[in-house]
């Protein structure tokens, strides 16, 4: 089991400095996903006022960093490629820390891109999986279907109708934060709960709303010792709690379909972190789906399980409510490519630093990011603290 | 988009060939734990319930066939090539009486929410495909 004390300790030793994301998100067929890997890292360490000759550690999820480092052309002294899906990039910061701490790298680089729409090579499923084996063939495939069965067995828990309320809340909420963001893919397009409720089905009970994007995209994020973080052109976040872990890999192995791993990762972070949930001023938590959304705020202790749809009534996330949730758009609105985790980090950084322009938070000094991968599967959580 | 793209077939697994072998028989062969009498899906080398006794701690059991609809979605949006004739079709986690969830479809009943209760006794059906592979199928009871 994590040691809480020693965790303690590692709190707070290394920053994230630099944050970016590549030059265009949304519909880019002109960049492989590599390329977007690349801008994202250049734009990052521009941010942090590092070059990539710098870099002495990279991590990497999708692609393996052997490939990655290649393409930069560096040649990192550790290496990581945990990839665990979207919550994976999450998971790197907490390694990052570790490292740093550790002595064996003094500058991380964490990088995704991945054209979830334009991909001319993308990536085939192994088959050899038990995922493969026993779900597949029923046409149990992909993440709207795993997710639909997960939030249908959360409605026969606590309601249908409230369910589906708090689904659309969290649907056009975040479409709100999307609107302050002009890297948002739905930055122009605003929303209702009637556009909501009239959007075709995928996977019923998901409709298309309740669906993220599927977009071309990169992201990349610096992390240093406190030491060297000082000297940050744009200020830097402290990074002070973690968790990580995941309980099965196909949706038919989850032990409990309300019940993800954040229950777990969650906890810890905040402990590791010092701090409790009141003290948490902004919220990023992977939205692949409104359900993803729901769920994780109980996992996380937000509120208690079942009580999510009272949490995120009347527009309580949405810009001037009470519990800011995914400043940047989410994945529901801003962008998703697939993996999107490494983006929770990235806005919870720029709104610590100030930097998040017409959406920035009055009071931001203690952010969670929260990742979820796979099929419900892993989740990341940490903790970062303003400067 | 043309519906003539193959499904995925299972690849059996050595562990799981008697598993698949007995449903192109019609029959559910499940593996249990001698020690803790636990049923597992799917089969693996050893009990999850009890890992020490390796191989020789599972027994293999034959199922009843008998579920109850544990949760389900209803596609719309065919999520492979395969599946676009098939929607909307009816995807479900089923819990068998041996207590262990197995993934599947819900044939035999209208693709719509109003016509599927979480909780209701299913029966198994055995889907002999043009591949020679049985798929484990079920409807309502």
């Amino acid at each position: 089991m994590p040691n809480i004390q020693k965790l303690q300790n590692l709190s707070g030793q290394a920053h994230i400095v630099g944050v970016g994301e590549s030059n265009k998100l949304g519909k880019v067929p002109e960049k492989s996903p590599l390329a977007h890997h690349s801008e994202a890292a250049l734009n990052a360490l521009d941010d942090a006022g590092m070059q990539l000759s710098d870099v002495d550690a990279l991590f990497t999820a999708g692609w393996s960093t052997l490939d990655v480092a290649e393409y930069l052309g560096i040649q990192p002294r550790y290496t990581d490629s945990t990839s665990v899906g979207g919550s994976s990039f999450v998971i790197h910061v907490a390694h990052a820390l570790a490292a740093i701490a550790a002595g064996y790298c003094e500058v991380a680089l964490i990088t995704h891109g991945q054209s979830g729409r334009s991909d001319r090579a993308p990536i085939p499923r192994n088959p050899g999986t038990p995922m493969a084996q026993y779900e597949a063939p029923y046409g149990i495939i992909g993440p709207p279907v795993s997710y639909a069965m997960a939030a249908r067995r959360y409605m026969y828990q606590y309601g249908e109708d409230r369910t589906r309320q708090a689904m659309a809340e969290i649907a056009v909420s975040t479409r709100k934060w999307a609107n302050l963001n002009p890297m948002a893919y739905f930055y122009d397009k605003p929303t209702t709960f009637d556009e909501y409720h009239n959007s075709k089905w995928v996977a019923w009970p998901l409709h298309l709303l309740d669906c993220c994007l599927v977009t071309d995209a990169g992201a990349a994020i610096v992390i240093t010792t406190a030491e060297r973080a000082r000297d940050a052109k744009n200020g830097s976040v402290k990074i002070l709690g973690a968790g990580e872990g995941h309980d099965h890999s196909g949706i038919s192995q989850m032990p409990d379909l309300t019940q993800a791993f954040g229950t777990y990762t969650g906890p810890q972070a905040l402990e590791m972190a010092g701090v409790s949930h009141a003290d948490i001023d902004l919220a990023m938590v992977y939205d692949s789906f409104t359900y993803t959304v729901l769920v994780s705020l109980e996992n996380l202790g937000f509120c208690g399980p079942g009580e999510g749809p009272d949490f995120v009534a009347s527009q309580r996330t949405a810009p001037g409510g009470e519990f800011p949730l995914n400043t940047n758009g989410g994945g529901l609105s801003y962008t998703h490519p697939g993996m999107y985790g490494i983006f929770t980090v990235v806005e919870a950084a720029r709104q610590l630093r100030g930097q998040a322009g017409e959406r920035q938070l009055d009071n931001c000094d203690v952010a969670v990011a929260h990742g979820t991968g796979g099929l419900l599967s892993s989740t990341g959580t940490i903790v970062l603290g303003a400067n | 988009m043309t519906d003539t793209t193959p499904k995925p077939q299972p690849i059996s697994q050595p562990e799981s060939d008697r598993y698949w072998e007995g449903l192109k028989n019609e029959e559910i062969w499940l593996q249990r734990s001698k020690a803790t009498g636990k049923y597992q899906f799917y089969p693996r080398t050893f009990s999850i319930s009890d890992p020490e006794t390796g191989s020789d701690g599972i027994e293999w059991v034959r199922a009843s066939g008998k579920a109850e609809l544990y949760t389900f979605a209803i596609v719309h949006v065919a999520p492979h090539m395969g599946f676009v004739g098939d929607v909307p079709y009816i995807t479900a986690l089923v819990q068998l009486e041996e207590d262990v969830i197995v993934p599947t479809n819900i044939v035999g009943v209208t693709p719509e929410p109003d016509a599927l209760q979480i909780g209701m006794s299913l029966k198994a059906v055995f889907e002999h495909n043009e591949g020679g592979q049985t798929l484990l199928k079920f409807r309502p009871a």
